[in-house]
């Protein structure tokens, strides 16, 4: 380990202290709207210990990353799903499926879990940021459990980008980010499945006059 | 000599794959005008005859001595995985077979197939030849790969053929249940490659080959290639829905089923036993033999008390695959002890009741198909007399129905003499038991050859011989010239063999040559065969048709002179009855009777007699399988319960869907963990 990187180090283990901050407030947010500033958030985040590494360990296409994480995450998915939820007209509180203190509880219990299972795979890595590893997959499991205890459509999609900004993050803080391809191609990825996204929700709405998703339960087969 | 033999080596496969790749151009242009019968019928279908005479030529070329095993790689299939083909010699007698039988078929189904049964001709001409090549595809494979590609394209055209008429319940049910046997012997056999890789995991026959297996594996590969091969070709207990799936079919696609498809299953089976597996312990081959023998008596009892002619001509081929399974399992067994001789008399009589039953069953079938035709007719109680309307069909149905029967100087007596004198020579097995139980298969096999000649007797008196028993039958017309030539090329295939046996056997030598190392004794001319020991067994079939025809003309020419003129034509004896009906012949359940007697515990009877006094008698008799109420039965009730179970996990709700993807996520990285 090289000493003079301790600042880094210590650094990015704040802001990934942050994210998981932020998982966790995502967990507990009732409020659709406070929600997808909370992801915003996440990927402020990102862009700054995307930047910080690439700073550190002066890698040109992580800046590139950091650049795309910024306008895609930050700028980008929000700006679509304010304007979604604007346009359906959905800004009050969505109740979680299970209490919030539960819940709350549940996903310590996956941020401990997370750590032990991360603990063999960090000592393996060479990087400077590979002690983040166990709150980045903290991050995965928590916007899965989010995904789990929602039941209106758009904090799915909420969950579901917060489980790929913890994947960002496990790439950045273990291998040093993925090949610019696959980021692209990821990004790209994400985008269209934002815009299927969309286009379900208003189908759900039509069919279903609510976005609520205890009426997907007509659907099953007697 | 040598040069020309080397010249056709490197050929002969090459030109085995333009055959096969124009026979699925050919079913390409079927749909090109999918609805002119003239195009499609009588253009595209002997096309495809010609073919398939091409692949019989090029599969006999191989069988010739001197052949090396031709090799070569194909430019599709996956990346890494490309399509590995092989042309030896047992696949070269395989595709003989396929191809004289496939080509009488073809020109019969030219004439056959017309508008307005079902799917549109251009189609049915696709689904039958693609059904062809994958057919020659999976004999010419020499990788798992490409055998499981052309076994699956096999069993998915075949069930669009079976399901021609897919209107009709029975047929949408005949072949769902064709369909699920096919899945599950394909299952097993995607298993059994599974295990004969031994650990490369490279998927060529030449590694499996090269594979050493813990004899534990080995038998397990053994067991799974019996199970998977044998719900192919019918054994029982997994013959159930061959009774079913031949009659449902259009009766060409009967005959290619029957004929070929069982055959290339019989192939693949000696494939994986004795080239990939190199045959094996004593108790493979006398599970095989038990088997065999089971199925051929179970086949020939059902056959005998049955009331559909397709029906019985299905039940008639459980019986004809379980000899050949019965053969097969006798050679692995003298080969495990090392009889080399007896194992490949064994599997000469295996292979030649193969190419037998092939030509006879197709013959037979096809003459149904003719009949049905005629006279719209299925049920047996509602035929008779057909031999003065339908004089070619007849004729020919009749040489098939000798060849079935297994008399002299037909084919099918060839193949089941020889499968006696192997099992007359069994005693010799060094094996105090082996050698007392196995030379009673011969009785089961004789008493199978008796019950046979029983079925067809049934089957060719009451189609043909008697009184019409339905007065539409007197309209009944015979086949059209293709429907005759198609006939006959397969009954002149029967009779060639039967009176030439020795060429037969030529043919066969290429492939026990190449399996077991030996190949029977040669006969002393192409008419004689002795294959043990001329002092002790010899058959001559042109002698013995020779002093048949000589007793014949005797006769003629005796009765001639003799009586001449002094003929009186009378009413016969009717027993005292004042008037005699047509339905006052034996009937097809009549004629069946004393075998349902006899044999009461095979069947599961429900028979309704009409009372005394009824105004309005109906006789009913239907008669089940043991094995689909106290087997299949249950174990669709266990599916079926176990799947209600699972459509537990169906709730509806997406938060408890997520739930069981996260929980699986857990789960997984705890054993990480």
């Amino acid at each position: 380990m090289m000493p003079p990187l301790n600042l880094v180090t210590q650094l990015l283990h704040v802001l990934a202290a942050g994210l998981l901050m932020i998982s966790f407030s995502m967990l507990a947010q009732r409020r659709t709207r406070r929600l997808i500033v909370l992801l915003a958030w996440q990927g402020v985040v990102l862009t700054a210990s995307t930047l910080l590494v690439a700073v550190t360990a002066h890698l040109q296409h992580l800046y590139y990353s950091a650049a795309l994480t910024l306008i895609e995450k930050v700028w980008l998915m929000p700006w679509i799903l304010l304007r979604l939820m604007r346009r359906l007209g959905i800004e009050g509180d969505s109740d979680p499926l299970v209490n919030i203190p539960t819940l709350m509880l549940v996903g310590l219990g996956l941020v401990i879990f997370a750590f032990g299972l991360a603990q063999p795979i960090s000592s393996l890595a060479t990087t400077v940021t590979r002690q983040t590893l166990g709150i980045a997959m903290a991050v995965i499991l928590l916007a899965f459990l989010m995904m789990i205890a929602r039941h209106k459509a758009v904090t799915q999609v909420i969950g579901f980008l917060a489980m790929e900004n913890g994947l960002f993050f496990a790439a950045t803080s273990t291998t040093y980010g993925m090949p610019m391809v696959v980021e692209l191609g990821i990004a790209l990825d994400l985008l269209v499945g934002v815009f299927i996204f969309g286009i379900f929700f208003f189908q759900i709405r039509e069919q279903f006059d609510s976005l609520d998703l205890h009426q997907l339960e007509a659907l099953k087969e007697d | 000599m040598h040069g020309v033999s080397a010249l056709t080596t490197t050929t002969a496969l090459t030109a085995l794959l333009v055959l096969v790749a124009s026979w699925l151009l050919i079913g390409a242009l079927g749909l090109v005008q999918s609805n002119r019968i003239g195009w499609v019928a009588r253009t595209l279908f002997p096309l495809g005859a010609l073919v398939a005479l091409g692949v019989a030529g090029m599969g006999a070329m191989s069988l010739g001595t001197g052949f090396a095993a031709q090799t070569g790689v194909l430019a599709f299939g996956l990346p890494d995985m490309p399509f590995h083909v092989r042309l030896d010699a047992l696949s070269g007698f395989f595709l003989l077979l396929l191809g004289s039988a496939g080509a009488g078929i073809s020109i019969f189904a030219a004439g056959y197939f017309r508008h307005g049964e079902g799917t549109a001709p251009g189609l049915l001409c696709l689904q039958y030849h693609v059904f062809l090549a994958s057919m020659a595809l999976v004999v010419l494979a020499d990788d798992a790969y490409l055998f499981m590609v052309a076994w699956e394209t096999m069993a998915l055209s075949s069930y669009f053929l079976v399901t021609t008429q897919h209107r009709i319940p029975e047929i949408q049910r005949a072949g769902f249940l064709y369909l699920l046997m096919a899945h599950v012997g394909a299952l097993a056999l995607l298993l059994c490659f599974g295990v004969l890789h031994g650990g490369s995991w490279l998927m060529t026959f030449d590694s499996m080959r090269a594979a050493t297996l813990s004899p534990a594996w080995a038998a397990a590969a053994f067991l799974l290639a019996l199970f998977g091969f044998g719900a192919k070709a019918g054994l029982v207990p997994l013959h159930v829905w061959l009774p079913e799936a031949h009659p449902a079919a259009p009766s060409p696609v009967s005959a290619m089923m029957s004929g070929l498809m069982l055959k290339v299953a019989v192939y693949g089976m000696l494939r994986v036993s004795f080239d990939l597996l190199h045959a094996g312990p004593w108790w493979w081959g006398m599970l095989t033999l038990a088997v065999g023998l089971g199925t051929a008596l179970f086949g020939a009892v059902f056959a005998a008390v049955q009331t559909d002619m397709k029906r019985l001509l299905a039940y008639s081929s459980i019986e004809n695959i379980g000899l050949i399974f019965a053969a097969l399992g006798l050679a692995l067994l003298c080969y495990a002890f090392n009889m080399r001789l007896l194992a490949a008399l064994a599997l000469t009589a295996a292979l030649l009741h193969a190419l037998n039953h092939a030509l006879f069953k197709s013959l037979l079938f096809l003459a149904t198909g003719s009949v049905l035709h005629a006279t719209h007719e299925r049920s047996l109680g509602k035929l008779g007399g057909l031999i003065r309307r339908m004089p070619w069909v007849a004729a020919l149905a009749l040489v098939g129905t000798l060849s079935l029967a297994g008399l002299p100087p037909l084919n099918g007596f060839v193949s089941e003499w020889l499968l006696l004198q192997a099992f007359l020579s069994t005693p010799s097995i060094p094996h105090a038991f082996i050698n007392m139980i196995v030379p009673l298969g011969a009785a089961v096999v004789a008493l199978t050859a008796a019950l046979a000649g029983y079925v067809m007797v049934k089957f060719y008196g009451v189609i043909f011989l008697g009184q019409p028993r339905e007065p539409s039958l007197m309209q009944a017309h015979d086949a059209g010239w293709l429907e005759r030539v198609g006939l006959a090329w397969l009954a002149l295939g029967c009779i060639f063999i039967g009176v030439f046996p020795q060429a037969a056997l030529d043919a066969i030598a290429g492939v026990t040559q190449t399996l077991l190392g030996t190949v029977v004794q040669r006969g002393p001319a192409p008419w004689w065969i002795a294959p043990v020991a001329q002092a002790q067994a010899s058959y001559s079939g042109l002698w013995l048709l020779l002093g048949m025809a000589g007793v014949i003309a005797m006769m003629f020419v005796l009765v001639r002179r003799m009586y001449h003129g002094r003929v009186r034509r009378v009413p016969p004896w009717n027993c005292g009855y004042p008037e005699l009906t047509p339905r006052m012949q034996d009937t097809a359940e009549g004629f069946g009777q004393p075998i349902r007697h006899m044999f009461g515990p095979f069947f599961r009877m429900e028979r309704e007699v009409p009372a005394a006094d009824d105004p309005a008698p109906r006789y009913r008799i239907q008669i089940d399988d043991h094995f689909w109420h106290g087997l299949y039965l249950p174990l669709a009730r266990i599916v079926g319960w176990l799947a209600d179970a699972l459509s537990m996990l169906q709730r509806g709700r997406l938060a408890v869907y997520l739930m069981y993807s996260f929980l699986t996520l857990i789960v997984l990285l705890v054993f990480v963990l």
